[in-house]
């Protein structure tokens, strides 16, 4: 306990302005959301034709970022591939910190958050299977729970010195797999089941959400990576990174393909459900649609980055290859947080049309939602590092990091 | 500090903690703040299809006691159940229909919708009759003082009380369900306001309270239903319910007795002599979105 308290408050001057930052983006988030839950949800912008907005948007990007712990975990453990193997935890933390955040969101969406008790199977009234937010919130907290587990059980045997026991944990991570799958496919069904929504009735839906969350969440931890091993002695591999982004090309190629796939179908026979694109891309009725700025933004991003990325020069220029992931990660952020809610809603199911874009109230509040996201995120990273890699100094780093952090390695017999 | 009785004796510390808190908890219920324990009650009160008889008794009166409060009246909040072998169908006559919104007005001082921010349970769309019904070229706001426009037509929407309601499919903690007699119903004290089944509706049918309803005292409607125009709290959905607290009681619903053209019609699907199984036998029937079977008990028909 005293170890962690240490790591915590001490840090380079750099840490405790991010921390305080942090903190500060959380009070102004509570504030914002404490005036949400007495006023109600009218101090959103949200109403009855766009019934659904930013809340969800984030809950369904974060969704994504969780999910892609998986991209790291797949290569790492099915085909045993060594440099990735070391950084697979990362991905594990960044899942519980995204989940976190989802489950935040979902709960500030609520009009009545107090009766959350409701969902809770046998002791509320849980309308399972047929109610898809429904099994959402089963196979999140499912994934929550065995992230967080894994994560905790691994860290606390490095604490301890001891070697963790693979038989606890390695079908805990194969688990986890098919869970960050299903996490993905069930959020993309909340929508995709609607059929009063022709804008997500689609079935290439879920193939893209997994698609372009195989490319959002390692966006993140490219970045995260690179800062890592500057201010820690955290070792990453360059080939580790690059086959990070080369992996992330794949899925933004596929991504952009099942794009086109739904532009081609939309355009080609032009029906009446082509007014959701026209109101993303362009406006309805001679009127400029306030969100078509960002779709174009998203949609040039996510091109220019999959140039970046395929090609291989600038895949391994550090340059190139960050500034492509910044692309991703803003392209992808938009196209699940705006492009994907709010054409799904204009014009609504009686054909009017209600131009939504957030309010203050709305951003305060997941600012707040992600300061708590990163915050959580920030001291288990910190207090990951310094568990695996710093707090035993004196072995020798390489059999440290056999020891530590293979941890997460599977016996090879056993695959 | 490990040995067993040491163990023992905790856990039976702790039960004994548990107990107290309860006995605490319910003493607290039965004293004299009644309002705190009503509030405490309310939290832990449970869906609607689950209570007991006797609970669902002290429930009503408990909320009668705080829209008295409220209210400074009496209010009476019944649980008629549906009658047996009831369907209730509705037929509207579009042909007739000169959208003068009466129906709407009607619907909002019956069933005690906020009047600020305004929810309308039926939405009237004016459509031109060059492009016949479609949504994309219908207008929701067009001035009812105006009515009838020569070259447009009206057409009214409301909860269609789906046989196969895509709302209560969605609804993740069954706050909302198809009753007996076919009419989709709203426990107000058990929705979680996640507007999932506002999503799922394809007739823009639910509306959310965005924030506490207005309803001046002297507006209020005192008859009230538990599963109908009972005033709602704020963050819950609602929707027309044709108007069950009218109708389980063999009367017509508010929107059926106001419209001036006789363009609304209501009754019993399973009676074979009833007026809407003659128009349905007799007329040209249109299913608004038939396309997606959520099979509506709203039929739109065209008599001239
Ligand atoms: S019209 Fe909408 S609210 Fe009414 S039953 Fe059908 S889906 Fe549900
Ligand atoms: S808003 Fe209420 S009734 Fe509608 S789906 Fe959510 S909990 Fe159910």
């Amino acid at each position: 306990m005293r170890t962690i308290f240490r790591i915590i408050f001490n840090g380079s001057p750099a840490y405790f302005i991010w921390v305080i930052f942090l903190l500060a983006c959380i009070i102004q988030g509570l504030l914002a959301y404490a005036g949400q839950f007495t006023e109600g949800l009218i101090v959103t912008h949200m109403r009855d034709s766009v019934s659904w907005g930013f809340y969800i948007g984030n809950f369904t990007f974060l969704v994504g970022v969780a999910a892609s712990a998986v991209m790291l975990v797949i290569p790492a453990y099915v085909y045993n591939w060594k440099p990735i193997k070391e950084v697979v935890i990362f991905g594990e933390l960044l899942a519980v910190s995204a989940i976190i955040m989802c489950l935040l969101f979902v709960l500030v969406d609520m009009g009545h958050p107090e009766r959350l008790w409701h969902m809770i199977p046998f002791i509320g009234r849980l309308n399972f299977p047929s109610s898809l937010l429904a099994w959402d919130a089963l196979v999140l907290n499912a994934y929550l729970a065995v992230n967080t587990f894994v994560v905790v059980y691994l860290l606390w045997s490095a604490y301890k010195g001891e070697h963790y026991n693979t038989r606890i944990v390695i079908p805990l991570v194969i688990l986890s797999i098919p869970l960050a799958v299903g996490i993905h496919t069930v959020t993309a069904f909340l929508y995709n089941g609607m059929a009063s929504r022709p804008y997500w009735n689609s079935a290439i839906l879920a193939p893209r959400f997994l698609a372009s969350a195989l490319c959002s969440g390692p966006a993140v931890l490219l970045i995260l990576f690179q800062v890592l091993r500057r201010i820690t002695s955290f070792e990453i591999k360059d080939d580790a990174i690059h086959k990070v982004a080369e992996l992330m090309a794949y899925a933004m190629g596929f991504n952009l393909f099942l794009f086109g796939a739904e532009i081609f179908k939309e355009y080609y026979s032009n029906t009446h459900h082509v007014v959701h694109y026209e109101y993303l891309f362009f406006g309805l009725h001679g009127e400029p649609s306030p969100i078509a700025w960002y779709a174009w933004t998203s949609l040039v991003f996510s091109v220019v980055a999959f140039l970046l990325f395929v090609v291989p020069a600038t895949r391994r220029n550090f340059f190139t290859m960050n500034l492509g992931a910044v692309m991703i990660y803003f392209s992808v952020y938009i196209e699940k947080g705006i492009a994907l809610i709010i054409p799904g809603y204009t014009p609504d199911t009686l054909g009017q049309i209600y131009a939504y874009t957030p309010s203050i109230t709305e951003i305060r509040v997941a600012a707040g939602i992600f300061g708590i996201g990163f915050l959580i995120f920030t001291l288990l990273v910190r207090i990951g590092i310094f568990l695996l890699f710093e707090k035993d100094n004196l072995v020798r780093e390489d059999s440290a990091l056999e020891n530590k952090v293979g941890v997460v390695r599977p016996g090879e017999d056993q695959l | 500090m490990n040995t067993p009785e040491n163990k023992q004796s905790e856990k039976v510390n702790r039960r004994d903690a548990i107990k107290t808190l309860f006995t605490l908890a319910a003493a607290y219920t039965a004293t004299g703040c009644k309002r705190d324990a009503d509030a405490l009650r309310s939290f832990f009160q449970t869906n609607f299809r689950e209570m007991s008889p006797e609970q669902l008794a002290s429930t009503v009166e408990r909320w009668e006691r705080r829209y008295e409060k409220r209210f400074d009246r009496e209010v009476k909040v019944s649980t008629t159940p549906p009658q047996e072998d009831v369907l209730f169908g509705y037929a509207l006559d579009v042909s007739r229909c000169i959208g003068c919104r009466r129906c709407v007005y009607a619907c909002v001082e019956e069933n005690n919708q906020s009047r600020d921010p305004q929810i309308h349970w039926i939405q009237v769309l004016e459509m031109d009759k060059a492009k016949g019904i479609d949504l994309m070229h219908a207008d929701a706001y067009y001035d009812a003082e105006e009515v009838p426009q020569e070259d447009k037509f009206y057409f009214p929407v409301q909860c269609q009380q789906c046989e196969n309601p895509p709302c209560v499919k969605s609804c993740p903690v069954g706050a909302t369900w198809k009753e007996p007699d076919g009419i989709v119903v709203i426990d107000y004290d058990w929705c979680v306001g996640c507007r999932c089944c506002v999503t799922a509706c394809p007739y823009g049918a639910r509306h959310f309270n965005w924030t506490k309803p207005s309803l001046p005292v002297n507006q209020l409607n005192p008859d009230t239903e538990y599963l109908g125009n009972r005033p709602r709290p704020q963050g819950v959905v609602e929707k027309c319910t044709f108007c069950l607290q009218r109708a389980r009681k063999g009367r017509y619903p508010a929107c059926v007795e106001v419209c001036p053209v006789g363009a609304r019609k209501f009754g019993n699907l399973l009676d074979p002599k009833g007026e809407i199984r003659y128009i349905l036998e007799n007329h040209r029937i249109y299913i608004l979105k038939e396309e997606l079977n959520t099979q509506p008990k709203f039929f739109y028909y065209f008599s001239i």
